[in-house]
């Protein structure tokens, strides 16, 4: 607690609860942030030949362990779903309103949740998009500030 | 590129943070402004008769208000603790430190604290303590002006006496 106090006698201060967490990502995942610093996007292959993008340890459908084989996809997909954030809160990606959307990046048969910087009245379901690159990249998922429309430009 | 950049991304950071504006209300703030003059005010219970420091107003056990001010001792007795290897932000006390939950005298429930002041190995359930307070013209109505607790060097408190309060 702050010594912040008011006139009054009821006080009062800021409180921040602050986690900063940093966790470790695993073999699989650690292959998708790598390739995300050089500005690539990778999905990994389940046993059935479908490819998962962001990739998981486990084929969602059978519990399989997945493959060792690491494929690029897109950079350019498909919305397959979205919502608009008309007002954005501080800690969201983009300061003006944006759309959240699950993307299915070409040649990934599942989606990737990211945010879209676009009009809403631009914005539909099955639109294609493409990532817009930060200047600096790190390997996280913010590496992607966002993705646009491919008929923007 | 670097070295740095061709090594695996292994982990990543993801934060939490909440802003709150947290308001003490009534009893909490009298034991703040209490805290800023050297005091620990506790309130007790109508019914159950316990004192409880810092108080909130009311007793969890019987749902009833609690508004009988008590003043309650600076010192008091170690229940149970914890030593601390791990750093953490905003804490400015030496590690490795002990966590303490000390049942200060006219209190019916422990006050959480830190104990400097001795070897770790000494801090133990029993063991006397007092309140170190900050410089008094640095007392504020915050938890922070007690920098931590001391050994007295009264004898322990026998674990039979404490035994209601774990
Ligand atoms: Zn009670």
């Amino acid at each position: 607690m702050s010594q912040q106090t008011q006139a009054a006698d009821i006080l009062s201060a800021p409180h921040v609860l602050e986690y900063p967490y940093r966790r470790s990502v695993g073999p699989v995942l650690s292959r998708f942030f790598t390739a995300l610093r050089e500005r690539k996007i990778v999905g990994v292959e389940t046993s059935a030949g479908r490819v998962l993008c962001p990739p998981a340890e486990a084929d969602p459908e059978t519990g399989a362990a997945v493959s060792d084989r690491f494929v690029e996809v897109g950079p350019g997909g498909v919305i397959e779903s979205w919502t608009f954030v008309a007002k954005p809160r501080d800690k969201q990606p983009l300061a003006r309103p944006f759309a959240y959307a699950l993307i299915r990046l070409d040649g990934a048969d599942t989606a990737l949740l990211h945010v879209v910087d676009a009009d809403p009245a631009r914005l539909r379901t099955g639109a294609r998009v493409r990532p817009r690159w930060r200047a600096e990249t790190v390997g996280e998922i913010g590496d992607i500030e966002c993705f646009e429309l491919e008929t923007s430009r | 590129m670097s070295d740095a950049e061709r090594k695996p991304v292994r982990s990543i950071q993801t934060p939490m943070r909440l802003t709150y504006h947290y308001t003490a209300g009534i009893a909490t703030s009298r034991f703040l402004h209490g805290i800023a003059e050297g005091r620990i005010l506790g309130q007790r219970c109508p019914v159950c008769t316990k004192v409880y420091v810092p108080p909130r107003g009311s007793c969890p056990r019987c749902a009833v208000a609690t508004e009988e001010e008590v003043h309650v001792s600076d010192r008091g007795t170690i229940l149970t603790f914890a030593i601390v290897r791990v750093p953490s932000e905003n804490l400015d006390v030496p590690l490795p430190f002990a966590c303490v939950h000390v049942l200060l005298d006219g209190a019916d429930v422990p006050f959480f604290s830190v104990v400097q002041g001795c070897p770790l190995d000494e801090v133990r359930i029993g063991m006397r303590v007092a309140a170190a307070w900050v410089e008094p013209d640095r007392l504020a109505p915050t938890l922070q002006s007690i920098r931590w607790f001391e050994p007295t060097g009264e004898p322990d408190v026998p674990f039979d006496q404490l035994r209601e309060h774990l």
